[in-house]
């Protein structure tokens, strides 16, 4: 099998399990190793074919069709896409393997459901990873999304259906008012939608026009959840717990980052970027969306809500490398959307765990629960050391070069809101896990012991994968110079 | 000025405007029908007057005669008033089928009718 | 076989004509519902095949000229098929022929078997029409088509099951007739000042003329009376009311051809004859087409958005989408126009597809209100997941038609320099987001009403024509050499002001 070949498979390869887990809809056991097995195969894929062609420099690639004349449904894999693929990939696998747990103990309806529209989402994740221009991303874009409602609106009551409003109306509608009016644009200024390395835009559009080009494209992309285009994202927690994890912490937000993170280096290239300043304004969105959205996160008691809100902070850190357009940023932003993924959907999964074992959502519930709860807790605590950024985790890289890189373009502030950052995330992500292990259980647990006893760790397939991840994170803090390495093939 | 050699045309934008009117401030379906006829005769007879050239005969070639009236607009009426009666035929029809629904062809009533049904 | 094909080829634009004529007597002769479905189908299926052979000869050698009885032009009557009008027929023809598939079996439910016969002798007449007002070459003649197909789709209205379909038809019938009247009006102006009915000759003669007060007199008139057979915003009173009180195979064939033909006489007439991208005062008219197209958009969708019955709120939803075609028309540049006939074509196939999915509901629920939707996403799977593509697509959601249509409708607004527009017309997107959603939500999350009988699915001579439609919707939002290519061939022919 050629790289080339192998792209498209990679693309396609998510509705095989779409195939399965309809064909064994009524053996679920059968149907879970359906989506298993497509998930290994998947990452064997992505990881064992794409990725030694990419490292060694190739850009495999193939068009399927050309819609009208200039605009291709195209793919072509360069690091960006290929370290996006990877870990959605990846992480898949995790999260299959977590969802049966979750599903199962939690005694959900429409499980077939939920495993079809994931591997459709999945599929999407991968197509935008993979896209070889604007178009193509477009169109995978809202695949996901479109395949992602439903598992949004999962539990069907009037909560969920109001979220999934909010959901829909959020990313379609910025999608087809700013992100359509840019690829239009975009295409008639260059004739062309194809992410070229150095930009296509450096010559055709210039001045004011730069800057309302490149906020089409910031707002546009719901998906990143730059303020004020957040809310979307604190509403789709309502949805099953691997939703939010690898969905809404993975998958779906990082293709928003993704997106912007590519049009920045491909369509306008960062040395447009960085001669123009027209990317200023930017840094100061994503600065204010950071500070923001990790103080409302200070305030959330429910934790996946304020994990939905410590997500929208760290996703602007991945903008904010974007907009500085310095090749440390744009490393840091590629590196950070690995580190935030481990990090990120360990604390989900543990969240999940949680809930399954113990039926707390609040984190004014926590109290002592880390001593009936050890690997969870344990687990919760490396996946917020990677969140804030310390070592021994992955997460304390991708900070670092976004430092390094505030630091190249004498953005002095910009140092100081990551901190800052920081020190919020420190603030709304440590009594979660002090509360659990050094808060004694509450004293009516003791008055009734039956309860208290009740609760334990959650099934070991709930357990496990936020184990994992989390270890992931530590092992990554060891090979991030890898990641490195095939991310500066990017920038000059 | 008021160029009087044109009365026909004056003649047919009375028509119409009339037509017209009846159309929109009558409620009386018939009537409505019957402003939508004036309407309609007026722009026949547009075209019949277009076609008439000063002095012309019938477009019948005949020793005596040099100067002979259009034909062509005449024909296309025939076409027209074919259609015109086509249309009120329909029309009438539907009135009739509108007066044994409703009892009447009164727009305002046959509107408080449909407008009790909504509410009911 | 051979014989005849030699007999007939060289007639093909005329057989478009006179076969659906001739069939449509024959139904009221042979007067069985199932025998006259049979003739209604044989006819319209090869008038689209006809239509096929015809779209393949405009592109392989150019514009055909059939000259009736053999009288030369410009006296004699003229068809005149050039790629402009080969689509729009390829389209007539095409959603005539797919919507008899669904006929039988929906409108057994609302007309008396007796009186099926009639239905598709006026079908087939009003098939004539249509397919005659695209073919001819000749100005009056379209006045006349146009009558005809009016004619037959006010009969056609009236078949609906409520009393409410007589009032629908009558007030269609008062515009309509008001409409037509204007066009001859129109076309009697254009006549007196150049003597000459044939489009070619008349653009030519008007060339030399120039811009006169009769002309400008002229064009109004006929852009006022297509104005309503189009129904552009704010005169498309009458369609709401024929939409949703037609008998539900109607308003899928009448929505989705008789709004298409009269835009493809607007585009005719400003573009082949009065030129207005060259010589009229084209300015003044591209604003005013401009400001009613966006009202269109606007107006017509948030209408719909407040609507309690689908129909209506389809219905509605056309309105708006009329406003595109408008606003195409409006940039009178290349792009646009070609945004302009994509959608035309676009529109009619997902418009289609869409109101045979109601003609589905309707069959098995007796009501196309909102509340009839309730779970429909499990009672009627197949069916409701045509409504959410085809929803999808009126959205223009990216590898559906309607994406097409709105990517050259922003890259012709953007060219003409008009940002806002651009900007509008992919808010007014986001209305038509909000108004399928409702019915979505509604069909997959609401459940139906405590003790409501058992329905099953649509009988599958509903469910394959539905199928066909939206199933083209996504064929043609991926494979666009057809519609755009065609389409952008034939902007470019009018631009350049040929015809």
């Amino acid at each position: 099998m050629t790289a080339a070949t192998a792209v498209g498979l990679a693309v396609a390869w998510p509705l095989i399990a779409v195939a399965l887990i309809v064909v064994f809809q009524r053996w679920p056991n059968l149907r879970e190793a359906g989506t298993l097995l497509t998930g290994g195969s998947l990452f064997a894929i992505v990881a064992g074919v794409i990725l030694p062609e990419v490292e060694a420099g190739g850009r495999p690639g193939m068009v399927l069709c050309e819609v009208v004349p200039g605009l291709r449904l195209a793919f072509e894999v360069e690091p960006l896409g290929m370290i996006f693929g990877l870990v959605a990939s990846g992480l898949w696998i995790v999260t299959s393997f977590y969802s049966i747990g979750y599903m199962r103990g939690h005694h959900e309806k429409n499980q077939t459901r939920f495993y079809i529209c994931f591997a459709i989402a999945i599929s999407g994740a991968l197509g935008v990873a993979f896209a070889a221009n604007v178009f193509t991303l477009f169109v995978f874009y809202e695949l996901i999304t479109l395949s992602t409602f439903p598992l949004v609106t999962h539990s069907g009551t009037e909560e969920a259906r109001n979220a999934g409003r909010m959901y829909l109306g959020i990313l379609m509608g910025t999608s087809i008012a700013f992100l359509l009016l840019a690829m239009v644009w975009t295409w008639l200024a260059t004739g062309t939608t194809d992410f070229t390395p150095g930009g296509i835009l450096a010559g055709k559009v210039d001045g004011p026009q730069l800057m309302i080009l490149l906020a089409l494209y910031a707002f546009g992309t719901g998906k990143a959840a730059l303020m004020p285009f957040h809310r979307w994202l604190p509403a789709a927690m309502v949805a099953p717990t691997p939703v939010s994890a690898l969905l809404h912490a993975v998958a779906v937000v990082k293709a928003g980052v993704f997106t912007i993170l590519k049009v920045v280096v491909y369509v306008f290239g960062i040395d447009l970027l960085a001669t123009t300043g027209a990317g200023r304004w930017l840094t100061w969105v994503a600065a204010f969306t950071i500070i923001a959205a990790s103080c409302v996160a200070l305030g959330k008691d429910n934790l996946k809500a304020r994990l939905a809100y410590s997500t929208i902070s760290q996703l602007s850190y991945i903008v904010l490398g974007a907009a500085l357009a310095t090749s440390a940023g744009v490393i840091g932003g590629g590196m950070h959307i690995v580190m935030h993924a481990f990090g990120k959907i360990t604390l989900f999964f543990c969240a999940g765990a949680i809930m399954v074992g113990a039926h707390k959502t609040e984190v004014s519930e926590l109290d002592g629960l880390g001593r009936r709860m050890p690997f969870t807790f344990g687990a919760f605590l490396l996946g917020s050391l990677s969140v804030i950024g310390l070592p021994p985790m992955g997460g304390s890289w991708s900070k670092w070069f976004l430092m390094l890189s505030a630091a190249e373009a004498h953005q002095w502030v910009m140092m100081v809101v990551l901190m800052v950052s920081s020190l919020l995330s420190i603030g709304y992500l440590m009594p979660v896990v002090v509360r659990g292990f050094f808060r004694p259980a509450p004293a009516d647990a003791h008055d009734d012991r039956h309860s208290a006893t009740g609760i334990h760790e959650a099934p070991l397939l709930c357990v496990l994968p936020p184990v994992v991840t989390a270890v992931g994170g530590i092992v990554l803090f060891f090979y991030a110079g890898d990641i490195w390495s095939l991310l500066s093939g990017v920038v000059p | 000025m008021i160029e009087w050699g044109l009365y026909n045309y004056w003649v047919v934008i009375f028509l119409m405007m009339t037509g017209l009117y009846v159309v929109i401030a009558r409620g009386n379906l018939i009537k409505k029908i019957i402003g939508l006829n004036i309407f309609q005769v007026s722009v026949i007879m547009f075209y019949v007057s277009m076609g008439k050239v000063r002095g012309g005969t019938a477009p019948i070639e005949a020793a005596g005669f040099e100067v002979y009236s259009n034909p062509l607009p005449h024909v296309l009426m025939l076409t027209a008033i074919v259609v015109g009666v086509a249309t009120s035929a329909l029309a009438l029809a539907l009135v009739v089928r509108i007066k044994e629904t409703y009892g009447t062809i009164e727009e305002d009533e046959i509107r408080r009718i449909e407008a009790d049904e909504d509410a009911s | 076989m051979e014989g005849l094909w030699a007999l007939i080829s060289d007639d093909l634009p005329a057989l478009q004509i006179a076969v659906p004529l001739l069939a449509a007597t024959l139904c009221v002769l042979i007067r069985r519902p199932t025998a006259a479905w049979a003739v209604a189908m044989v006819v319209a299926w090869s008038s689209f095949a006809n239509a096929g052979v015809l779209l393949h000869r405009v592109l392989t050698t150019g514009t055909i000229s059939y000259v009736e009885g053999g009288w030369p032009v410009p006296w004699g009557i003229e068809l005149r098929i050039d790629l402009l009008n080969a689509l729009v027929l390829l389209v007539v023809t095409g959603i005539c022929a797919i919507v008899l598939l669904a006929a039988p079996r929906s409108i057994d439910a609302e007309i008396p078997r007796d009186k099926q016969y009639l239905f598709y002798a006026v079908y087939l007449l009003c098939m004539t029409g249509l397919a005659g007002m695209t073919v001819t070459g000749d100005a009056f003649n379209i006045f006349v088509f146009l009558e005809i197909s009016s004619l037959s789709s006010y009969a056609l209205v009236s078949q609906g099951r409520t009393p409410r379909a007589l009032t629908a038809a009558i007030q269609y019938l008062v515009m309509g007739t008001i409409g037509g009247t204007f066009i001859l009006l129109g076309i009697g102006m254009l006549y007196m000042v150049t003597g000459t009915l044939n489009i070619v000759d008349l653009a030519n003669q008007l060339a030399l003329v120039g811009p006169n007060r009769t002309v400008m007199v002229a064009a109004a008139c006929i852009a006022m009376g297509v104005g309503i057979k189009l129904a552009v915003f704010p005169l498309h009173i009458w369609l709401p009311n024929a939409y949703t009180y037609a008998p539900a195979i109607v308003t899928a064939f009448i929505a989705a051809t008789s709004t298409k033909v009269a835009y493809y006489v607007l585009v005719r007439f400003a573009f082949s004859i009065f030129r207005i991208n060259q010589t009229f005062d084209g300015a003044h008219s591209s604003a005013i087409a401009m400001m009613l197209g966006i009202a269109a958009m606007f107006a017509g969708s948030l209408v719909a958005i407040y609507q309690d019955d689908v129909k209506r709120m389809l219905a509605y939803s056309s309105v708006a989408q009329i406003g595109y075609m408008i606003l195409g028309l409006s940039f009178a540049n290349e792009y646009g126009l070609t945004g302009g006939l994509v959608h035309l074509f676009n529109h009619a196939i997902m418009k289609c597809g869409l109101f045979l999915v109601l003609a589905c509901v309707l069959l098995r629920m007796g009501s196309t209100r909102l509340s009839a939707f309730a779970g429909l996403g499990r009672r009627m799977p197949l069916t409701f997941a045509a409504f959410v593509l085809g929803g999808l697509s009126l959205v223009g959601v990216p590898l559906t038609v309607g994406f097409v249509s709105k990517w050259y409708l922003v890259l012709g607004a953007l060219e003409a320099g008009l940002w806002p527009v651009a900007v509008l017309i992919l808010l007014s997107s986001i209305l038509a987001l909000v108004y399928i959603w409702r019915v979505v939500e509604v069909g997959y999350f609401k459940a139906p009403p405590e003790g409501a009988d058992a329905i099953t699915e649509a009988p599958f001579s509903m469910l394959l024509p539905t199928w066909i439609l939206i199933g083209s919707t996504l064929v043609f939002g991926v494979w666009t050499s057809l519609s755009v290519g065609v389409a952008s061939a034939a902007a470019r022919m009018l631009i350049g002001g040929g015809s």
